[in-house]
């Protein structure tokens, strides 16, 4: 009579640490994650593979209508611009501009990509240090708002305009003091040594340009409403300088983006879930301010968003698979992943929440998670609580909708799919997983070097 | 290899090391293979009951109890030969 073994797990000793808050785990962390939206990680990695990265749509419509709802109870004119660079694929783009999102570029790359999706000209908010001749034309004579960052930028802006016999809509960036550290000054003109003034000045002097905006972007993963309400009070107060000095209407303040999402910064003590500013803190401090500040009823100017990760980064996961387990030297754990920095390349700031994706007994280990590439750099988490995965076993690392489609590395594999799961719960791919052939589209093999013999 | 004598053991999983005042606490498996340790039993003892009790094979049985047994080390539970 064949008895029933019972189940297996591994055998694991842990030294209890009394008093001493675990900084890395929380019991949330290890809990099972098996699905999203309804679909099953499993089945997921079954039908397209590991590593995977998985978008909710559900999750990305329900943010966004949560932010817009928090600027307009408290604002008459409210307009999001989809943030492209935060995540450009292009399905994604698309729920946003259904949503009534305009797009905001900072290159010509992203230009395109907003103007193949269908985006009108003159919602294609065009930011950037670095725009060429070719596209500061085709965005003047597509009616784009210009937002202009430098003075060279600004000289070549007015000469290509009087050259095309267009008066083109701009507007500056401004950057200012609003009580962060470090400041963001690299980018635009300064609000207090009179920088932001000057171009003004030039721009409305020349009167070859149309002033209409005024644009700031004080950070990004900001963690401060209040450095908010400074920056909508200094853009105000240039504003309103502008209509008494100049009597020129700003029909718009854009705030740029950068509200943090629900991720854990490096080092930060406590779970971003717990510490991260809701879309109300920031649209109270925001609207408050402009409100405020003078502006008579009628003129009060559109209060436009580019908040890229806060929309995005909570609908985003990467799931992956263990490849192996390793004790290191001095004795801790370390577990090896199938996907590393180079396709989740926000590891590089956060503390991903990583939870398994099938049931576990409720005994954890500290792990240090590595990606799979030969190199030092590549640590998913430092040291990170989980249950005993094996080999084969299934995990999922939460808040990766932003920046890592974008900002992700083509580094010894090739990048993997991208998942979309529709509002009806169906899972669609939206980016294919790369071949050798997407790679090498694009080298020259020149002849002499064809052949050889070895 | 032993486990060092005045080691404290509980029903409930956790170990105590007077000598240090350090706590440990295990899986059930892994005080399972304390207490056979503890007795006196040996490797291949040990992984023959764990294969016979347990749904694993010998050869994931002792990666798993090297692997356990490099911990006791690490943590100077076992008695200096
Ligand atoms: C000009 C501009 N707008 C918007 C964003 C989006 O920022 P975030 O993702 O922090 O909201 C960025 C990102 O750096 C930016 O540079």
């Amino acid at each position: 009579m064949a008895t029933q073994r019972l189940q297996y797990e591994r055998p694991l000793i842990q030294r209890v640490n009394t008093g001493i808050l675990n900084k890395f785990g929380t019991r949330t962390e290890y809990a099972p994650f098996t699905h999203i939206d309804g679909v099953s990680v499993k089945s997921l990695i079954s039908e397209f593979g590991s590593p995977l990265f998985v978008l909710s749509e559900k999750n990305i419509r329900e943010k966004y209508q949560e932010a817009n709802r928090a600027f307009k109870t408290r604002y008459p004119k409210v307009q999001f611009a989809w943030s492209y660079k935060t995540n450009y694929i292009n399905a994604v783009c698309n729920i946003f501009h259904q949503e009534g999102s305009w797009a905001e570029v900072v290159s010509g790359f992203e230009y395109q990509k907003a103007l193949k999706n269908g985006v009108p000209g003159n919602k294609i908010i065009f930011n950037g240090p670095d725009k060429t001749d070719e596209e500061i034309t085709l965005a003047i004579q597509n009616k784009s708002p210009l937002h202009i960052d430098h003075l060279d930028e600004l000289y070549r802006v007015t000469e290509i305009a009087t050259e095309l016999n267009i008066r083109p809509e701009v507007a500056i960036r401004v950057n200012m003091d609003t009580g962060i550290y470090p400041m963001w000054d690299r980018f635009g003109f300064n609000y207090e040594n009179g920088q932001a003034w000057d171009a003004i000045n030039k721009i409305i002097l020349s009167d070859k340009l149309e002033l209409t905006g005024l644009h700031c972007h004080i950070g990004t993963f900001m963690l401060s409403p209040s450095a908010y309400a400074v920056a909508a009070s200094k853009m105000s107060d240039l504003a309103i300088g502008v209509l008494q000095k100049h009597n020129i209407k700003i029909k718009y303040i854009d705030m740029g983006g950068g509200f943090a999402s629900r991720n854990t910064l490096k080092g930060a003590y406590l779970q971003g879930v717990d510490t991260s500013p809701s879309f109300d803190q920031f649209a109270e401090a925001i609207c408050t301010a402009i409100l405020n500040a003078g502006f008579h009823k009628d003129d009060l100017p559109l209060l436009i968003l580019e908040t890229g990760r806060a929309l995005v980064d909570e609908a985003g996961y990467l799931l992956g698979s263990v490849i192996s387990n390793k004790r290191l030297s001095d004795g801790r754990r370390a577990t090896i992943m199938d996907f590393g920095v180079n396709v989740l390349f926000t590891a590089f700031w956060y503390d991903h929440k990583i939870t398994p994706a099938q049931e576990f007994s409720h005994y954890t280990e500290d792990t240090v998670m590595y990606g799979p590439l030969c190199m030092n750099i590549d640590v998913v988490r430092e040291t990170c609580t989980l249950p005993p995965l094996k080999k084969g076993d299934h995990v999922v690392v939460h808040t990766v909708g932003a920046y890592n489609m974008t900002q992700w590395m083509q580094f010894i594999s090739l990048r993997p799919p991208v998942i979309l799961i529709d509002r009806n719960g169906k899972p669609q791919i939206i980016r294919k997983r790369e071949t050798i052939q997407s790679i090498e589209m694009e080298e020259i093999l020149p002849a002499q070097l064809k052949d050889f013999k070895l | 290899m032993k486990i060092r004598n005045n080691i404290a053991l509980s029903d409930s999983g956790f170990i105590f090391d007077p000598s240090t005042g350090d706590s440990f606490s295990l899986n059930p498996i892994g005080l399972e293979i304390l207490r056979m340790l503890k007795s006196g039993k040996d490797k291949s003892f040990i992984l023959t009951y764990m294969v016979d009790t347990y749904q694993t094979d010998m050869e994931t049985a002792e990666k798993d109890y090297d692997d356990f047994m490099g911990m006791l080390t690490q943590f100077h539970l076992l008695q200096e030969k």
